[in-house]
């Protein structure tokens, strides 16, 4: 792939790229770093004022890719828009690049914001240009040369693999060629950071992937940190190396992504990671689940998480020697989250609840996280 | 010259027709122009300015909106004559063709005002956020992104505008106006000359249709949403 000769052609005055986080010594330096920030939206009329956010305290390292998971309402779009000023926050800092952005004015604001690109779940290109003028856009906004413009974008098309439709209008491309349009565009400003605003919510699974795969190149190839949020654990596991799981306003539980997948803490966390898994069940078996068993003789569908260094372990015939319990596996896959291999198992054991907690005693005790989907 | 009404209508009266058809699209004309030339930055303003928005001015929108009302509730032979005195302020005289295109632009103002600002308002509130998000200004955002985005609206706006004014330029007969429709009344009505009401009636037929096809078709060309 000639992919980085593409790249450097794009943005020709980039630094070198750093090496990757893990392999520093020290962490790598936060690019965006929430403070205690509160967003509070004032009363108006018949509504009361909304705490849409609380006490978040939230790093980006530099070259990052986070995600931010939440439901609807949860604070995840105040979130994001708190990093170019879209929002401004009630309460504490948000810093990019250590500027303080609720203490700039609207001409600094305005300034700051060309190195901060940002793409959207609707794409927001604009009808009436075509995909060429559209990455044009920012940069014409920042007053940059007709001439020099057309040496800019047209390495940003080829970067998203958008030539051959440069003339063409977004009622003429489908959706991932429009948020392609939509990241170039975002690129075009050369930002050290992208905010990424549920970008693949109105995309099908195999466009989804084809657009996460291209943020993951432009992270790694530009040195991009990335700020994303979205609300499908799917997005997370393909593309983040951190996340943050927010719910109510307030972050409930965040780090490394191989972490909070292998031990989620937190409810919310666990519900988001069930409905994944619960996604690829077997239908037979999906459409039986129900969250409570219904008689004795119902069946706990366990799902058990193996981490790396646990992965040869022979823990189910272990499980089912000690406790003399038949483990019937339902479906077992081996992913690989943030470049470390990530097994799951979906175990159906006796529903009774004394066999149960036995169960997942006993898987917990060989170090492994095991939580109950549902009972067929 | 080869006569167009085939001998149903004596030439004197053809010429009378020609005169008042050129009087007509010259108010409508003049005063269509002026009428968005005030209209237009109203428009933009009354879309932009309401609490929260680009240009927010809440008080001055709500005052403007007012205004805009007031204009607009007030028939218009009744604009004709109460802002006589305007009038003869601006063209100094309140009689003929001229003077006509005065309450003309002072009724059409306003009526564009409010659909320039429907057209904004049309545009999605996403692009908008997308270009703060670029780091454009109010002014670049109002260029850049809402005229353009709204240029198909905007066009058939104004084609509806000028379909209006045709219709009220037959009311300043009132003042010496002249035109087609002070033609109808004063020939076609009070001369008893059906024939003459009938053609001044065929004549601002086409002319509505005329501008209501190429407005259309130029709405079209400028609209890029509906392609394949």
């Amino acid at each position: 792939m000639n992919a980085p000769l593409t790249l450097a052609a794009a943005v020709p005055t980039l630094p070198e790229p750093s090496v990757s986080a893990a392999a520093l010594p020290v962490p790598a330096r936060s690019i965006i770093r929430f403070e205690r920030v509160a967003k509070t939206f004032p009363a108006r009329r018949g509504h009361a004022a909304v705490h849409a956010l609380s006490d978040i305290t939230l790093d980006v390292p530099e070259g990052a890719i986070l995600g931010v998971i939440g439901r609807s309402g949860a604070g995840k779009s105040t979130l994001i828009r708190l990093v170019n000023g879209l929002e401004k926050p009630t309460g504490g800092r948000v810093l990019v690049d250590d500027v303080d952005i609720g203490a700039l004015d609207e001409a600094a604001l305005r300034k700051e914001r060309r190195s901060i690109g940002m793409i959207f779940q609707h794409f927001n290109l604009l009808a009436r240009r075509t995909a060429f003028d559209n990455v044009a856009l920012p940069l014409e906004i920042a007053g940059v040369p007709r001439a020099e413009i057309k040496a800019r974008v047209e390495p940003l098309l080829d970067l998203v693999g958008l030539s051959d439709k440069r003339d063409r209008y977004p009622a003429e491309l489908s959706g991932g060629q429009k948020q392609r349009v939509g990241i170039a565009r975002a690129l075009a400003t050369k930002p050290r950071v992208l905010l990424s605003d549920e970008a693949t919510s109105a995309l099908d699974p195999e466009t989804t992937e084809q657009i996460l795969a291209l943020l993951r190149r432009v992270n790694a190839e530009l040195n991009l940190t990335v700020l994303l949020i979205t609300h499908e654990m799917a997005v997370i596991k393909a593309v983040a190396d951190k996340v943050a799981v927010i719910d109510g306003g307030r972050i409930v539980e965040d780090g490394a992504t191989y972490e909070v997948f292998a031990r989620p803490r937190h409810p919310t966390t666990r519900s988001f990671l069930a409905a994944l898994t619960a996604k690829s069940l077997p239908r037979r078996v999906a459409e039986r689940l129900s969250a409570e068993p219904r008689d004795g003789r119902d069946q706990a569908v366990l799902r058990i998480v193996f981490t790396g260094e646990h992965a040869q372990d022979p823990v189910l015939s272990r499980v089912s020697r000690l406790l003399s319990v038949d483990v019937n596996i339902i479906q077992a896959q081996v992913d690989e989250i943030a470049g470390t291999p990530f097994g799951v198992i979906v175990v159906s054991v006796p529903g009774d609840a004394p066999t149960v907690s036995a169960v997942i005693n006993a898987v917990e005790r060989l170090n492994l996280t095991a939580e109950v989907l549902g009972y067929v | 010259m080869f006569d167009i009404t085939f001998g149903l209508l004596p030439p004197t009266i053809v010429d009378l027709i020609i005169d008042a058809t050129q009087q007509t699209l010259y108010m409508v004309a003049v005063s269509g122009a002026l009428g968005t030339l005030i209209g237009l930055p109203l428009g933009v303003f009354l879309a932009t300015s309401r609490a929260g928005e680009l240009f927010a001015a809440p008080w001055l929108n709500q005052t403007l909106g007012l205004v805009v009302n007031a204009a607009r509730s007030t028939p218009f032979i009744i604009l004709v004559v109460a802002i006589i005195p305007f009038t003869r302020l601006v063209a100094g005289t309140s009689i003929g063709t001229s003077a006509a295109i005065v309450p003309l632009t002072v009724a059409a103002a306003p009526f564009i005002a409010r659909l320039i600002e429907a057209a904004i308002r049309e545009v999605d509130q996403g692009l908008v956020e997308a270009a703060r998000a670029m780091g454009a200004s109010p002014i670049q955002i109002v260029a850049k992104v809402l005229l353009p985005e709204a240029l198909p609206a905007i066009t058939l706006a104004l084609t509806l505008a000028a379909v209006s004014l045709l219709g009220y330029s037959a009311m300043v007969g009132a003042v010496g106006g002249g035109g087609l429709g002070d033609l109808g009344i004063r020939f076609g009505y009070q001369r008893f000359m059906p024939e003459v009401m009938a053609a001044v009636v065929i004549v601002l037929i086409l002319l509505v249709q005329a501008v209501q096809t190429l407005g259309d078709l130029l709405a079209r060309r400028l609209d890029k949403r509906s392609r394949g």
